[in-house]
Protein backbone atom coordinates (compact mmCIF):
# COMPACT_ATOMS: atom_id res chain seq x y z
CA UNK A 1 0.00 0.00 0.00
CA UNK A 2 1.16 3.51 -0.83
CA UNK A 3 0.04 5.91 2.20
CA UNK A 4 0.21 9.41 2.07
CA UNK A 5 -0.45 11.19 5.39
CA UNK A 6 -0.74 14.98 6.06
CA UNK A 7 1.70 16.09 2.92
CA UNK A 8 2.95 20.05 3.26
CA UNK A 9 4.56 21.28 0.21
CA UNK A 10 5.64 24.41 -0.09
CA UNK A 11 7.43 26.47 -3.09
CA UNK A 12 8.80 29.15 -1.64
CA UNK A 13 6.12 31.31 0.13
CA UNK A 14 3.38 29.43 -1.60
CA UNK A 15 1.78 26.52 -0.30
CA UNK A 16 1.26 24.13 -2.38
CA UNK A 17 0.04 21.07 -0.42
CA UNK A 18 -1.65 21.95 2.49
CA UNK A 19 -2.20 18.40 4.44
CA UNK A 20 -3.12 16.02 1.55
CA UNK A 21 -3.60 12.52 2.47
CA UNK A 22 -4.53 9.30 0.26
CA UNK A 23 -3.97 5.92 0.39
CA UNK A 24 -3.52 3.68 -3.01
CA UNK A 25 -4.83 -0.19 -1.81
CA UNK A 26 -2.63 -3.10 -3.72
CA UNK A 27 -4.49 -4.21 -7.11
CA UNK A 28 -6.20 -0.83 -7.56
CA UNK A 29 -6.59 2.03 -10.14
CA UNK A 30 -6.77 5.48 -7.44
CA UNK A 31 -7.03 8.95 -9.40
CA UNK A 32 -6.78 12.38 -8.70
CA UNK A 33 -8.32 14.89 -10.41
CA UNK A 34 -8.63 18.54 -10.04
CA UNK A 35 -8.09 21.37 -11.59
CA UNK A 36 -4.78 23.66 -12.86
CA UNK A 37 -2.53 24.22 -10.09
CA UNK A 38 -4.77 21.92 -7.58
CA UNK A 39 -1.40 20.16 -6.76
CA UNK A 40 -2.08 17.06 -8.26
CA UNK A 41 1.52 17.03 -9.49
CA UNK A 42 3.19 18.45 -6.74
CA UNK A 43 2.06 15.36 -4.87
CA UNK A 44 3.87 13.02 -7.20
CA UNK A 45 6.69 14.88 -7.22
CA UNK A 46 6.26 14.74 -3.44
CA UNK A 47 6.20 11.37 -3.31
CA UNK A 48 8.91 10.93 -6.03
CA UNK A 49 11.47 13.03 -4.39
CA UNK A 50 11.63 15.60 -6.64
CA UNK A 51 10.15 18.40 -4.44
CA UNK A 52 10.96 18.69 -0.94
CA UNK A 53 8.09 17.36 2.03
CA UNK A 54 7.90 20.00 4.52
CA UNK A 55 6.11 17.78 6.96
CA UNK A 56 3.70 14.86 6.38
CA UNK A 57 4.43 11.11 5.56
CA UNK A 58 4.63 8.74 2.72
CA UNK A 59 4.54 5.28 3.33
CA UNK A 60 5.19 2.22 0.79
CA UNK A 61 4.15 -1.35 2.26
CA UNK A 62 4.81 0.27 5.62
CA UNK A 63 8.72 1.82 4.81
CA UNK A 64 8.99 5.17 5.32
CA UNK A 65 10.18 7.06 2.40
CA UNK A 66 9.43 10.22 3.05
CA UNK A 67 12.12 12.60 0.89
CA UNK A 68 13.82 9.92 -0.32
CA UNK A 69 16.53 10.83 -3.39
CA UNK A 70 14.40 10.62 -6.76
CA UNK A 71 17.03 8.34 -8.20
CA UNK A 72 16.15 5.74 -5.23
CA UNK A 73 12.32 5.83 -5.09
CA UNK A 74 12.33 3.64 -8.70
CA UNK A 75 14.65 1.07 -6.44
CA UNK A 76 11.18 1.06 -3.52
CA UNK A 77 9.10 -0.25 -6.57
CA UNK A 78 7.93 3.47 -7.82
CA UNK A 79 7.97 4.19 -11.70
CA UNK A 80 6.89 7.56 -12.40
CA UNK A 81 5.73 8.65 -16.04
CA UNK A 82 6.16 11.98 -15.70
CA UNK A 83 3.96 14.82 -17.09
CA UNK A 84 4.64 15.58 -20.60
CA UNK A 85 6.36 12.66 -21.10
CA UNK A 86 9.99 13.79 -21.09
CA UNK A 87 11.60 11.11 -23.32
CA UNK A 88 14.97 10.97 -23.96
CA UNK A 89 14.78 12.67 -27.49
CA UNK A 90 18.07 11.97 -29.37
CA UNK A 91 17.76 8.16 -27.75
CA UNK A 92 16.07 5.12 -29.48
CA UNK A 93 12.96 3.67 -28.49
CA UNK A 94 15.05 0.68 -27.45
CA UNK A 95 17.20 3.14 -25.66
CA UNK A 96 14.76 4.61 -23.72
CA UNK A 97 13.06 1.46 -22.66
CA UNK A 98 16.80 0.50 -21.49
CA UNK A 99 16.91 3.51 -19.43
CA UNK A 100 14.13 2.34 -17.64
CA UNK A 101 15.26 -0.72 -16.96
CA UNK A 102 18.54 1.09 -15.69
CA UNK A 103 18.20 -0.39 -12.24
CA UNK A 104 17.63 -3.66 -13.31
CA UNK A 105 20.31 -6.26 -13.23
CA UNK A 106 18.48 -9.53 -14.78
CA UNK A 107 18.91 -9.71 -18.48
CA UNK A 108 16.40 -12.46 -18.27
CA UNK A 109 14.13 -10.03 -16.51
CA UNK A 110 14.63 -7.07 -18.92
CA UNK A 111 14.16 -9.20 -21.44
CA UNK A 112 10.92 -10.44 -20.18
CA UNK A 113 10.07 -6.45 -19.48
CA UNK A 114 10.64 -5.19 -22.84
CA UNK A 115 8.40 -8.09 -24.20
CA UNK A 116 5.77 -6.89 -22.36
CA UNK A 117 6.19 -3.38 -23.52
CA UNK A 118 5.99 -4.26 -27.15
CA UNK A 119 3.36 -6.51 -26.57
CA UNK A 120 1.09 -3.56 -24.91
CA UNK A 121 2.35 -1.02 -27.35
CA UNK A 122 2.69 -3.02 -30.99
CA UNK A 123 3.72 0.61 -32.55
CA UNK A 124 6.70 0.82 -30.53
CA UNK A 125 8.16 -2.23 -31.68
CA UNK A 126 7.99 -1.20 -35.61
CA UNK A 127 10.14 2.28 -34.41
CA UNK A 128 12.72 0.38 -32.09
CA UNK A 129 15.66 2.08 -33.74
CA UNK A 130 13.92 5.63 -34.39
CA UNK A 131 15.07 8.42 -31.91
CA UNK A 132 11.99 9.07 -29.21
CA UNK A 133 12.45 13.12 -30.59
CA UNK A 134 10.55 11.88 -33.74
CA UNK A 135 7.29 10.21 -32.57
CA UNK A 136 3.86 11.34 -33.11
CA UNK A 137 2.80 12.69 -29.26
CA UNK A 138 0.99 9.13 -28.72
CA UNK A 139 3.85 7.18 -29.76
CA UNK A 140 5.93 9.49 -27.16
CA UNK A 141 3.52 8.46 -24.45
CA UNK A 142 3.39 4.83 -24.99
CA UNK A 143 7.24 5.20 -24.66
CA UNK A 144 6.86 6.87 -21.58
CA UNK A 145 4.52 4.33 -20.37
CA UNK A 146 6.61 1.78 -21.76
CA UNK A 147 9.62 3.41 -19.99
CA UNK A 148 8.19 3.23 -16.53
CA UNK A 149 7.17 -0.36 -16.79
CA UNK A 150 10.66 -1.34 -17.64
CA UNK A 151 11.71 -1.24 -14.03
CA UNK A 152 9.24 -3.99 -12.81
CA UNK A 153 7.42 -1.37 -10.31
CA UNK A 154 4.57 -2.55 -7.79
CA UNK A 155 3.73 0.99 -8.34
CA UNK A 156 3.21 3.16 -11.66
CA UNK A 157 2.13 6.65 -11.45
CA UNK A 158 0.96 8.18 -14.12
CA UNK A 159 0.93 12.70 -14.60
CA UNK A 160 -1.48 13.42 -17.25
CA UNK A 161 -1.20 10.56 -19.73
CA UNK A 162 -3.90 12.23 -22.14
CA UNK A 163 -2.40 15.82 -22.16
CA UNK A 164 -2.36 17.02 -25.91
CA UNK A 165 -3.70 13.47 -27.57
CA UNK A 166 -6.25 13.13 -29.74
CA UNK A 167 -9.35 11.94 -28.35
CA UNK A 168 -9.25 8.12 -29.97
CA UNK A 169 -5.69 8.28 -28.68
CA UNK A 170 -6.47 9.17 -25.35
CA UNK A 171 -9.82 6.52 -25.37
CA UNK A 172 -6.45 3.72 -26.76
CA UNK A 173 -4.50 4.84 -23.89
CA UNK A 174 -7.00 4.78 -21.25
CA UNK A 175 -7.97 1.24 -22.42
CA UNK A 176 -4.28 -0.06 -22.38
CA UNK A 177 -3.66 1.17 -18.62
CA UNK A 178 -6.94 -0.33 -17.43
CA UNK A 179 -4.81 -3.83 -19.21
CA UNK A 180 -1.48 -2.74 -17.02
CA UNK A 181 -3.99 -3.18 -13.95
CA UNK A 182 -5.64 -6.10 -15.01
CA UNK A 183 -2.29 -7.39 -15.68
CA UNK A 184 -1.64 -6.76 -11.38
CA UNK A 185 -0.08 -3.24 -11.20
CA UNK A 186 -1.26 -0.50 -8.49
CA UNK A 187 -1.89 2.77 -10.68
CA UNK A 188 -2.11 5.91 -9.17
CA UNK A 189 -3.41 8.59 -12.12
CA UNK A 190 -2.97 11.74 -12.11
CA UNK A 191 -5.66 13.93 -14.57
CA UNK A 192 -6.89 16.71 -15.71
CA UNK A 193 -9.76 14.70 -17.96
CA UNK A 194 -11.20 13.55 -14.87
CA UNK A 195 -14.38 11.79 -17.11
CA UNK A 196 -11.44 9.26 -18.29
CA UNK A 197 -9.99 8.68 -15.21
CA UNK A 198 -13.26 7.97 -13.20
CA UNK A 199 -14.48 5.53 -15.50
CA UNK A 200 -11.38 3.41 -15.14
CA UNK A 201 -10.52 4.20 -11.33
CA UNK A 202 -12.10 2.31 -8.58
CA UNK A 203 -11.69 5.32 -6.24
CA UNK A 204 -10.55 8.61 -6.79
CA UNK A 205 -9.83 12.18 -5.00
CA UNK A 206 -10.21 15.46 -5.65
CA UNK A 207 -7.67 17.92 -5.02
CA UNK A 208 -8.39 21.48 -4.15
CA UNK A 209 -6.29 24.46 -4.02
CA UNK A 210 -3.78 21.71 -2.16
CA UNK A 211 -6.30 20.06 -0.24
CA UNK A 212 -8.37 17.30 -1.02
CA UNK A 213 -11.91 18.32 -1.21
CA UNK A 214 -13.60 15.14 -1.63
CA UNK A 215 -12.73 11.31 -2.01
CA UNK A 216 -14.60 7.92 -2.44
CA UNK A 217 -15.72 5.13 -4.80
CA UNK A 218 -14.82 6.91 -8.08
CA UNK A 219 -18.39 5.63 -9.93
CA UNK A 220 -20.10 7.72 -6.89
CA UNK A 221 -17.63 10.48 -7.25
CA UNK A 222 -18.99 10.73 -11.27
CA UNK A 223 -22.54 10.73 -10.10
CA UNK A 224 -21.73 13.97 -7.64
CA UNK A 225 -23.44 17.59 -8.34
CA UNK A 226 -20.05 18.88 -7.54
CA UNK A 227 -17.86 16.97 -9.26
CA UNK A 228 -19.88 17.08 -12.29
CA UNK A 229 -20.34 20.89 -12.07
CA UNK A 230 -16.27 21.50 -11.51
CA UNK A 231 -14.64 18.80 -13.52
CA UNK A 232 -17.26 17.26 -15.90
CA UNK A 233 -18.81 19.90 -17.67
CA UNK A 234 -21.80 19.13 -16.92
CA UNK B 1 55.50 20.82 -51.85
CA UNK B 2 57.10 18.55 -49.32
CA UNK B 3 57.04 21.63 -46.28
CA UNK B 4 52.75 21.44 -47.45
CA UNK B 5 52.63 17.94 -47.00
CA UNK B 6 55.04 17.79 -43.68
CA UNK B 7 52.89 20.57 -42.05
CA UNK B 8 49.82 18.58 -43.19
CA UNK B 9 51.19 15.57 -41.16
CA UNK B 10 51.92 17.24 -38.39
CA UNK B 11 48.78 19.04 -38.11
CA UNK B 12 46.95 15.73 -38.39
CA UNK B 13 48.90 14.72 -35.62
CA UNK B 14 48.72 17.40 -33.20
CA UNK B 15 45.23 17.57 -33.86
CA UNK B 16 44.12 14.24 -33.21
CA UNK B 17 45.58 15.10 -29.49
CA UNK B 18 43.47 18.64 -29.28
CA UNK B 19 41.08 16.22 -29.60
CA UNK B 20 41.67 13.95 -26.90
CA UNK B 21 41.54 17.42 -24.84
CA UNK B 22 38.27 19.00 -26.85
CA UNK B 23 36.20 15.80 -25.51
CA UNK B 24 36.59 16.61 -22.60
CA UNK B 25 35.36 20.38 -23.21
CA UNK B 26 32.63 18.33 -24.69
CA UNK B 27 31.50 15.41 -22.89
CA UNK B 28 31.25 17.86 -20.04
CA UNK B 29 29.21 20.48 -21.95
CA UNK B 30 27.03 18.02 -23.17
CA UNK B 31 26.04 17.59 -19.50
CA UNK B 32 26.40 20.46 -17.44
CA UNK B 33 26.33 22.94 -20.05
CA UNK B 34 28.70 24.29 -18.81
CA UNK B 35 32.23 25.16 -19.94
CA UNK B 36 35.29 24.07 -17.50
CA UNK B 37 37.73 26.53 -17.79
CA UNK B 38 39.87 24.44 -15.39
CA UNK B 39 40.26 21.82 -18.21
CA UNK B 40 43.49 23.45 -19.81
CA UNK B 41 45.20 23.14 -16.11
CA UNK B 42 44.15 19.94 -15.71
CA UNK B 43 46.08 18.81 -18.96
CA UNK B 44 48.96 20.78 -17.43
CA UNK B 45 48.63 18.51 -14.22
CA UNK B 46 48.64 15.65 -16.11
CA UNK B 47 51.76 16.20 -17.63
CA UNK B 48 53.71 17.57 -14.71
CA UNK B 49 52.61 14.40 -13.33
CA UNK B 50 54.10 11.85 -15.91
CA UNK B 51 57.15 14.07 -15.56
CA UNK B 52 57.40 14.13 -11.68
CA UNK B 53 57.11 9.82 -12.18
CA UNK B 54 59.38 9.79 -15.16
CA UNK B 55 62.17 11.65 -12.93
CA UNK B 56 61.29 9.41 -9.58
CA UNK B 57 62.23 6.69 -11.90
CA UNK B 58 58.75 4.80 -12.75
CA UNK B 59 59.32 4.27 -16.05
CA UNK B 60 57.27 6.22 -19.20
CA UNK B 61 54.56 4.02 -19.50
CA UNK B 62 53.62 3.54 -15.81
CA UNK B 63 54.13 7.63 -15.25
CA UNK B 64 51.72 8.21 -18.05
CA UNK B 65 49.47 5.34 -16.31
CA UNK B 66 49.70 6.64 -12.99
CA UNK B 67 49.21 10.39 -13.96
CA UNK B 68 46.14 9.39 -15.83
CA UNK B 69 44.60 8.56 -12.61
CA UNK B 70 45.90 11.05 -10.72
CA UNK B 71 44.62 13.81 -13.52
CA UNK B 72 40.79 11.97 -13.06
CA UNK B 73 40.90 12.41 -9.67
CA UNK B 74 41.58 15.52 -10.06
CA UNK B 75 39.06 16.42 -12.39
CA UNK B 76 36.31 14.72 -9.87
CA UNK B 77 37.50 16.63 -6.90
CA UNK B 78 36.91 19.59 -8.73
CA UNK B 79 33.66 18.82 -9.72
CA UNK B 80 32.68 17.50 -6.44
CA UNK B 81 34.29 19.89 -4.26
CA UNK B 82 33.46 23.08 -5.98
CA UNK B 83 30.91 22.21 -8.43
CA UNK B 84 28.50 19.82 -7.03
CA UNK B 85 27.95 22.53 -3.90
CA UNK B 86 26.76 24.82 -6.52
CA UNK B 87 24.41 22.09 -8.22
CA UNK B 88 22.77 21.53 -4.57
CA UNK B 89 22.20 25.31 -4.36
CA UNK B 90 20.64 25.36 -7.63
CA UNK B 91 22.88 28.50 -8.58
CA UNK B 92 23.30 30.43 -11.50
CA UNK B 93 25.66 29.30 -14.92
CA UNK B 94 28.01 32.03 -13.98
CA UNK B 95 28.97 30.87 -10.79
CA UNK B 96 29.93 27.56 -12.35
CA UNK B 97 31.96 29.18 -14.62
CA UNK B 98 34.22 31.74 -12.52
CA UNK B 99 34.72 28.83 -10.28
CA UNK B 100 36.61 26.55 -13.03
CA UNK B 101 38.47 29.81 -13.88
CA UNK B 102 39.32 30.19 -10.14
CA UNK B 103 40.12 26.64 -10.00
CA UNK B 104 42.25 26.96 -13.29
CA UNK B 105 44.17 29.82 -11.18
CA UNK B 106 44.64 27.47 -8.27
CA UNK B 107 46.04 24.13 -10.71
CA UNK B 108 48.32 26.55 -12.66
CA UNK B 109 49.82 28.41 -9.48
CA UNK B 110 50.43 25.57 -7.18
CA UNK B 111 52.46 23.90 -10.27
CA UNK B 112 54.96 27.14 -10.63
CA UNK B 113 55.26 27.43 -6.89
CA UNK B 114 59.32 26.93 -6.61
CA UNK B 115 58.55 24.15 -3.77
CA UNK B 116 56.37 22.06 -6.10
CA UNK B 117 57.78 23.04 -9.73
CA UNK B 118 58.94 26.25 -10.20
CA UNK B 119 57.83 28.77 -13.12
CA UNK B 120 60.37 27.74 -15.24
CA UNK B 121 60.13 25.87 -18.36
CA UNK B 122 61.43 22.15 -18.23
CA UNK B 123 62.38 19.25 -20.01
CA UNK B 124 59.98 16.58 -20.85
CA UNK B 125 61.42 12.95 -21.86
CA UNK B 126 60.43 12.69 -25.79
CA UNK B 127 58.31 10.00 -27.06
CA UNK B 128 60.41 9.54 -29.69
CA UNK B 129 61.06 6.17 -29.26
CA UNK B 130 61.63 4.65 -32.82
CA UNK B 131 63.77 7.54 -34.13
CA UNK B 132 62.16 8.94 -37.53
CA UNK B 133 60.57 7.40 -40.96
CA UNK B 134 62.00 9.40 -43.90
CA UNK B 135 59.96 9.18 -47.03
CA UNK B 136 61.57 10.85 -49.81
CA UNK B 137 62.98 14.64 -48.57
CA UNK B 138 59.68 14.00 -46.06
CA UNK B 139 61.08 13.63 -42.00
CA UNK B 140 58.25 11.89 -39.76
CA UNK B 141 59.02 11.43 -36.11
CA UNK B 142 58.15 8.64 -34.52
CA UNK B 143 57.03 10.24 -31.86
CA UNK B 144 54.50 12.00 -34.22
CA UNK B 145 53.24 8.52 -35.17
CA UNK B 146 52.75 8.05 -31.52
CA UNK B 147 50.53 10.72 -30.55
CA UNK B 148 48.52 10.19 -33.70
CA UNK B 149 48.00 6.36 -33.10
CA UNK B 150 47.25 6.46 -29.38
CA UNK B 151 45.33 9.63 -29.63
CA UNK B 152 43.06 7.53 -32.65
CA UNK B 153 42.06 3.99 -30.38
CA UNK B 154 41.89 6.85 -27.54
CA UNK B 155 38.87 8.03 -28.98
CA UNK B 156 37.63 4.90 -30.68
CA UNK B 157 37.72 3.54 -27.01
CA UNK B 158 35.68 7.08 -25.92
CA UNK B 159 33.32 6.77 -28.76
CA UNK B 160 32.59 2.90 -27.49
CA UNK B 161 32.05 4.05 -24.29
CA UNK B 162 29.64 6.73 -25.00
CA UNK B 163 27.67 4.96 -27.55
CA UNK B 164 28.06 1.46 -26.20
CA UNK B 165 27.99 1.21 -22.44
CA UNK B 166 25.58 1.46 -19.93
CA UNK B 167 27.13 4.50 -18.51
CA UNK B 168 27.72 5.95 -21.92
CA UNK B 169 23.56 5.44 -22.42
CA UNK B 170 23.08 7.26 -19.08
CA UNK B 171 25.74 9.85 -19.91
CA UNK B 172 23.67 10.58 -23.12
CA UNK B 173 20.19 10.42 -21.48
CA UNK B 174 21.62 12.40 -18.27
CA UNK B 175 22.26 14.82 -21.28
CA UNK B 176 19.46 15.59 -23.06
CA UNK B 177 16.73 14.84 -19.55
CA UNK B 178 18.34 14.63 -16.14
CA UNK B 179 15.16 14.95 -14.24
CA UNK B 180 13.98 11.71 -16.48
CA UNK B 181 17.55 10.06 -15.85
CA UNK B 182 16.71 10.92 -12.01
CA UNK B 183 13.44 9.00 -12.10
CA UNK B 184 14.49 5.85 -13.72
CA UNK B 185 16.99 5.59 -11.38
CA UNK B 186 19.88 7.40 -12.32
CA UNK B 187 22.52 8.95 -9.96
CA UNK B 188 23.17 12.12 -11.77
CA UNK B 189 25.96 13.19 -9.65
CA UNK B 190 27.80 9.77 -10.36
CA UNK B 191 27.51 10.31 -13.94
CA UNK B 192 28.51 13.66 -13.84
CA UNK B 193 31.63 12.46 -11.71
CA UNK B 194 32.27 9.80 -14.06
CA UNK B 195 32.30 12.42 -17.16
CA UNK B 196 34.83 14.69 -15.74
CA UNK B 197 36.59 11.77 -14.44
CA UNK B 198 37.38 10.31 -18.01
CA UNK B 199 37.82 14.20 -19.34
CA UNK B 200 40.40 14.63 -17.08
CA UNK B 201 42.21 11.63 -17.79
CA UNK B 202 42.09 11.84 -21.22
CA UNK B 203 43.78 15.53 -21.27
CA UNK B 204 46.62 13.95 -19.35
CA UNK B 205 47.13 11.27 -21.96
CA UNK B 206 46.98 14.45 -24.27
CA UNK B 207 49.87 15.94 -21.75
CA UNK B 208 51.98 13.22 -22.30
CA UNK B 209 51.63 13.19 -26.05
CA UNK B 210 51.95 16.54 -26.75
CA UNK B 211 54.55 17.42 -24.56
CA UNK B 212 56.14 14.48 -25.26
CA UNK B 213 56.78 15.64 -28.80
CA UNK B 214 57.43 19.51 -28.01
CA UNK B 215 59.77 18.10 -25.42
CA UNK B 216 58.93 21.16 -22.99
CA UNK B 217 56.79 21.76 -20.35
CA UNK B 218 55.51 24.67 -18.84
CA UNK B 219 52.57 25.42 -15.52
CA UNK B 220 50.82 27.90 -17.83
CA UNK B 221 51.00 25.70 -20.84
CA UNK B 222 47.56 24.55 -20.23
CA UNK B 223 46.19 28.33 -20.47
CA UNK B 224 46.70 28.14 -24.50
CA UNK B 225 46.46 24.33 -25.17
CA UNK B 226 43.35 24.26 -23.70
CA UNK B 227 41.53 27.72 -25.53
CA UNK B 228 42.59 26.13 -28.63
CA UNK B 229 41.22 22.94 -27.66
CA UNK B 230 37.84 24.24 -26.79
CA UNK B 231 37.76 26.25 -29.79
CA UNK B 232 38.21 22.78 -31.80
CA UNK B 233 35.68 21.53 -29.91
CA UNK B 234 33.16 24.92 -30.75
CA UNK B 235 34.83 24.04 -34.27
CA UNK B 236 33.11 20.68 -34.44
CA UNK B 237 29.88 20.93 -32.61
CA UNK B 238 30.15 21.06 -28.80
CA UNK B 239 28.37 17.97 -27.47
CA UNK B 240 28.98 15.89 -30.46
CA UNK B 241 31.59 13.58 -29.87
CA UNK B 242 32.98 13.20 -33.35
CA UNK B 243 33.14 16.91 -34.01
CA UNK B 244 35.99 17.29 -31.83
CA UNK B 245 37.90 14.85 -34.06
CA UNK B 246 37.17 16.55 -36.94
CA UNK B 247 37.11 19.92 -35.23
CA UNK B 248 40.55 19.23 -33.58
CA UNK B 249 42.21 17.93 -37.23
CA UNK B 250 40.87 21.23 -38.35
CA UNK B 251 42.73 23.60 -35.69
CA UNK B 252 45.78 21.48 -35.63
CA UNK B 253 45.75 21.25 -39.45
CA UNK B 254 45.42 24.98 -39.98
CA UNK B 255 47.58 26.24 -37.52
CA UNK B 256 50.63 23.90 -38.85
CA UNK B 257 50.23 25.39 -41.98
CA UNK B 258 49.85 28.80 -40.73
CA UNK B 259 53.16 28.56 -38.82
CA UNK B 260 54.81 26.97 -42.22
CA UNK B 261 53.89 30.18 -44.25
CA UNK B 262 52.80 33.01 -41.90
CA UNK B 263 55.43 32.28 -39.37
CA UNK B 264 54.94 31.05 -35.84
CA UNK B 265 53.91 33.58 -34.37
CA UNK B 266 50.35 33.19 -36.14
CA UNK B 267 50.40 29.59 -35.08
CA UNK B 268 48.15 29.78 -32.10
CA UNK B 269 46.31 32.80 -32.80
CA UNK B 270 44.86 30.60 -35.76
CA UNK B 271 42.63 28.46 -34.07
CA UNK B 272 40.95 31.08 -33.45
CA UNK B 273 40.58 32.61 -37.00
CA UNK B 274 39.39 28.99 -37.87
CA UNK B 275 36.80 29.15 -35.45
CA UNK B 276 35.51 32.44 -36.34
CA UNK B 277 35.05 31.72 -39.85
CA UNK B 278 33.73 29.00 -39.12
CA UNK B 279 31.12 29.91 -36.59
CA UNK B 280 29.79 32.87 -39.02
CA UNK B 281 29.01 30.40 -41.55
CA UNK B 282 28.33 27.49 -39.26
CA UNK B 283 26.85 29.18 -35.83
CA UNK B 284 26.53 25.60 -34.26
CA UNK B 285 30.03 24.23 -35.37
CA UNK B 286 30.54 21.45 -38.11
CA UNK B 287 28.21 19.16 -36.67
CA UNK B 288 26.38 21.00 -33.97
CA UNK B 289 22.91 20.07 -32.89
CA UNK B 290 20.35 23.48 -32.85
CA UNK B 291 18.98 24.14 -30.11
CA UNK B 292 21.39 23.67 -27.77
CA UNK B 293 21.61 27.51 -26.12
CA UNK B 294 22.38 27.48 -22.46
CA UNK B 295 26.18 29.03 -22.22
Amino acid sequence: MLKITDLNVFYGPIHALKGVSLEVNNGEIVTLIGSNGAGKSTTLNAITGIVKVASGKVELDGQDITNAASHKIVQHGISLSPEGREVFPGLTVEENLRMGAYTRQNKQEIAQNFERVYDLFPRLKERVSQPAGTLSGGEQQMLAIGRSLMSSPKYLLLDEPSMGLAPNLVQMIFSLIEEINKQGMTILLIEQNANMALSVASRAYVLETGRVSLSGDAAQLAQDERVKKAYLGA
Amino acid sequence: MSAFVGSVINGIALGMAYALIAVGYSLVFGILRLINFAHGSIYAFGAYMVFLFVTLKLGFLPAIIVSVILSGLLAFLMDKVTLEPLRKKGSDTIAYLITTVGVSFVITNVLSLEAVFGSQRRLFPSTNLFGSIRIGNLTIQSSQIIMFVAALILMLIMTYVVNKTKMGLSMRAVEQNGRAARLVGVNVNRVISFTFFLGGASAAIAGALINGYYQSISPTMGTTIGLKAFAAAVVGGIGVLHGSVVGGLVVGVGECIAAQYLGSNVRDPMAFVILIIILIIKPNGLFGKKGITKV
